[in-house]
């Protein structure tokens, strides 16, 4: 089962390393990985995307939180949440494609950040299946580069 | 108050902290440090390894429950304390470790000396820092003595660079600590508590399994009361040995891989499972599936992580041991329940945990002459009335010594049980011995594990730290050979110990007192002899034991704890 986690931390030196070193450390999987300053500039906010049955998610929830420098480990996947991923693509676009990557990209209403006469760098957001349909639809016309982030999530503001 | 060097703010800082001993070993990271705890009232006693110095601080610390204190230097010095450290982390034991580092500056440069110390101790350590700031480090040395000794308690590591230490800091007035993201939860859930004592009330053949955290949280008083409130009987894990004493009729000894057959059968037959600050440890449990396959688990610790992590638990009280044992105690008392017919509605069960221990007690076979080391513990254990430290190396001279002496007081066994280290023992003893001067203090050793810190002789000479080693000698990695005569054919790949020291000759060369017994009769005349001369000086005991002698009952690995190999 995948798992999202919202881990608030101290935005402090090695921290990340705690948390990926535990992760490797006791054989936890890392789907992805994002993390950032918050609002507040001593924390930082780690969204991790993990796999495992229900004991094991326990344990790295547990795990996560005896580490002295993580505040706060939610698992937001227990609820409603809003996820987003981005992922940057530079796709082939010869004369013959160029119309056809256009409409794809507007459909999936991505966005085009760089031309050059033999492609196009491609900027997507949203859930990590819908960055996944559209390098599906992609590839056969022609994917030159891809850059992804991580996933980032949030919980969805009680109704 | 005031301003101050960084080095004397550390050293106000560790006598704030009560801490009259340390245990170290100079180098120039830590020299101004060094320089300045010459003239200060905190004790350094100087080791000849630095695994020496984090395992005779540990050994100080488990005999007294306060925070153990080692100092290293950087680099090597520091990377040689780090299997000492491990060892700590792994039983859980409060302690602070300082590294000297080189210089801010320099940090990130391969500078003489330099290792990523905190890099490597981050999964070892319970909390480690690099103290990058002067201003951080009066408050750093604080946080980190809060957090060794609180929760489940554990090493944190310290590093300090070199200028910082030289540096002038200003030395706060200390306030209570207080962080937003730790805070360890001491008080149990009432209603968990409620749960738990009306589950063992209902239970015909209750046991109670009690682990180190026991020990760790002072909880032997409430524990006993407990047991004996309600007649359950009890097995110790080999951290949790002394927390019940071990000479009680409700004792059945310790559990597991080298347990006694009653409180192997005892767990495999419970109704109720009571484990109190132990965490399912594979060398306990064996197979997990059958183990404790018909019981309701309550399970206290402080550390959640340590809950249905190995065993899935009915009934989780994530507290400290001794505030859940009181709380259940109390609550028993008042429960209107009539205590004492359940003390009686149990005395079946205790009938039938007595024909196991009549039926295969922990004993061995009785050659004559030839010297079995069983024997040697139980004389060991009369001759000093139970009441010694005794502190082991790693193998069957540590099982041995978990089987055979009657552990009757918490704190008593200081012993390398997670980690399993072989030389923790006679460092430990010298940290046991500094801690309680007036103590008998043995180390019960092995062959190959006295060989890995024999160095620290000369420390136990230098501080007239008088301690006996007591070598199970059978010229063998004894229990990696067990395992090869029962497991691999007998074949003994690098387990013969084919040039071992004169241990004898080596004592005297270290200005100890060396003293050899080959047959059986001269056993306790060497233990007394040994006793005596110990008020003076070291001394080492070589016994030479039958050599293939193993350690019974034991599980093989991976199999139910009821499937005991016995004598
Ligand atoms: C540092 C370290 N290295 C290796 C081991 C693996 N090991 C466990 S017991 C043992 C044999 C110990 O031999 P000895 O000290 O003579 O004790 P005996 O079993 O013979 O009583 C070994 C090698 C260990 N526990 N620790
Ligand atoms: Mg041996």
């Amino acid at each position: 089962m995948k798992h999202t986690l919202s881990v608030l931390l101290q935005n402090k030196p090695g921290v990340l390393s705690r948390v990926t070193g535990l992760f490797s450390g006791r054989g936890f999987n890392i789907k992805s990985l994002s993390v950032a300053e918050t609002l507040d500039p001593s924390l930082s906010c780690l969204t991790l995307v993990t796999t495992g049955s229900d004991p094991i998610v326990e344990q790295i929830t547990k795990q996560l939180h005896k580490l002295i420098d993580v505040i706060k480990v939610t698992d937001i996947s227990e609820s409603e949440y809003v996820e987003r991923e981005m992922a940057l693509i530079r796709v082939k676009a010869e004369n013959t494609t160029r119309a056809e990557v256009l409409r794809v990209i507007d459909i999936f209403r991505g966005k085009v950040v760089d031309v050059s006469p033999k492609s196009y760098a491609v900027e997507v957001t949203g859930s990590s299946s819908k960055i996944q349909a559209i390098i599906d639809i992609l590839r056969p016309i022609g994917i030159k580069e891809i850059v992804r982030t991580g996933t980032i999530a949030m919980a969805r503001a009680p109704k | 108050m005031g301003k101050m060097r960084g080095s004397e703010a550390i050293i106000q800082c560790l006598l704030e902290e009560g801490v009259k001993t340390i245990f170290g070993f100079p180098g120039g990271a830590v020299i101004d440090l060094y320089d300045d705890l010459m003239d200060s009232e905190v004790n350094h006693i100087l080791v000849r390894h630095e695994q020496g110095a984090v395992h005779a601080a540990d050994g100080f610390a488990r005999v007294t429950g306060n925070v153990g204190v080692a100092l290293l230097t950087s680099g090597p010095g520091a990377t040689n304390g780090v299997t000492a450290i491990a060892t700590a982390y792994m039983d859980s034991i409060p302690m602070v470790i300082l590294t000297g580092q080189v210089p801010t500056a320099l940090i990130g440069n391969d500078a003489f000396q330099e290792v990523d110390i905190v890099g490597i101790t981050r999964p070892c350590t319970k909390h480690n820092y690099l103290v990058s700031k002067a201003e951080d480090l009066v408050p750093t040395i604080r946080e980190a003595f809060h957090i060794a000794q609180t929760g489940r308690p554990g090493p944190v590591l310290i590093d300090l660079p070199k200028d910082i230490v030289a540096s002038i800091v200003d030395f706060t007035e200390k306030k209570p600590i207080r962080m937003q993201n730790y805070q360890p939860t001491y008080e149990p859930h009432m209603g968990q508590i409620e749960k738990a004592c009306k589950q063992i009330l209902k239970a015909k053949q209750p046991v109670l399994y009690v682990g180190g955290g026991v020990i760790l949280s002072n909880a032997s008083k409430e524990l006993t009361e407990l047991a004996q409130k309600l007649n359950i009987p009890v097995t110790m894990t080999l951290m949790g040995l002394g927390a019940y004493p071990g000479s009680d009729k409700l004792s059945m000894g310790m559990l597991g891989m080298h347990g006694s057959y009653t409180a192997n059968m005892a767990v495999a037959k419970s109704d109720v499972l009571i484990a109190v600050g132990s965490r399912f440890d594979d060398r306990v449990t064996g197979r997990v599936d059958a183990f404790a396959p018909h019981a309701k688990i309550i399970h206290i610790d402080i550390d959640p992580t340590s809950i249905s992590k190995n065993v899935t638990v009915d009934i989780p009280i994530v507290a400290d041991c001794k505030h859940s044992l009181t709380a259940m105690n109390s609550w028993l008392d008042n429960s209107g329940e009539n205590l004492g017919e359940v003390c009686d509605s149990h005395n079946p069960w205790i009938e039938t945990v007595d024909e196991w221990t009549k039926k295969h007690p922990m004993t061995y076979i009785d050659e004559g002459e030839v010297i079995k080391p069983q024997y040697v513990i139980e004389k060991l254990d009369e001759l000093t009335h139970g009441d010694a430290i005794i502190t082991t190396e790693v193998g069957q001279n540590q099982m041995w010594a978990a089987q055979f002496y009657k552990f009757n007081k918490p704190r008593r066994l200081i012993t390398s049980g997670g980690l399993g280290t072989m030389g923790y023992g006679l460092p430990a003893a010298i940290g046991a011995k500094m801690a309680f001067p007036e103590a008998t203090v043995i180390d019960v050793a092995g062959d190959g594990s006295i060989q890995m810190n024999i160095q620290e002789l000369a420390t136990a000479k230098q501080y007239n730290c008088n301690v006996i080693v007591c070598i199970l000698n059978n010229n063998y990695l004894g229990m990696v050979r067990q395992w090869q005569e029962l497991f691999y054919d007998k074949r003994y790949a690098a387990t013969v110990m084919e040039v071992t020291p004169d241990f004898c000759a080596l004592a005297e060369a270290y200005g100890a007192v060396g003293i050899r017994a080959t047959k059986t009769s001269e056993v306790e005349g060497v233990i007394k002899e040994a006793l005596e001369k110990v008020k003076e000086s070291t001394v080492i005991l070589d016994f030479r034991i039958a050599r293939e002698e193993g350690v019974f009952p034991m599980v093989p690995a991976g199999k139910a704890t009821t499937e005991m190999l016995l004598v």
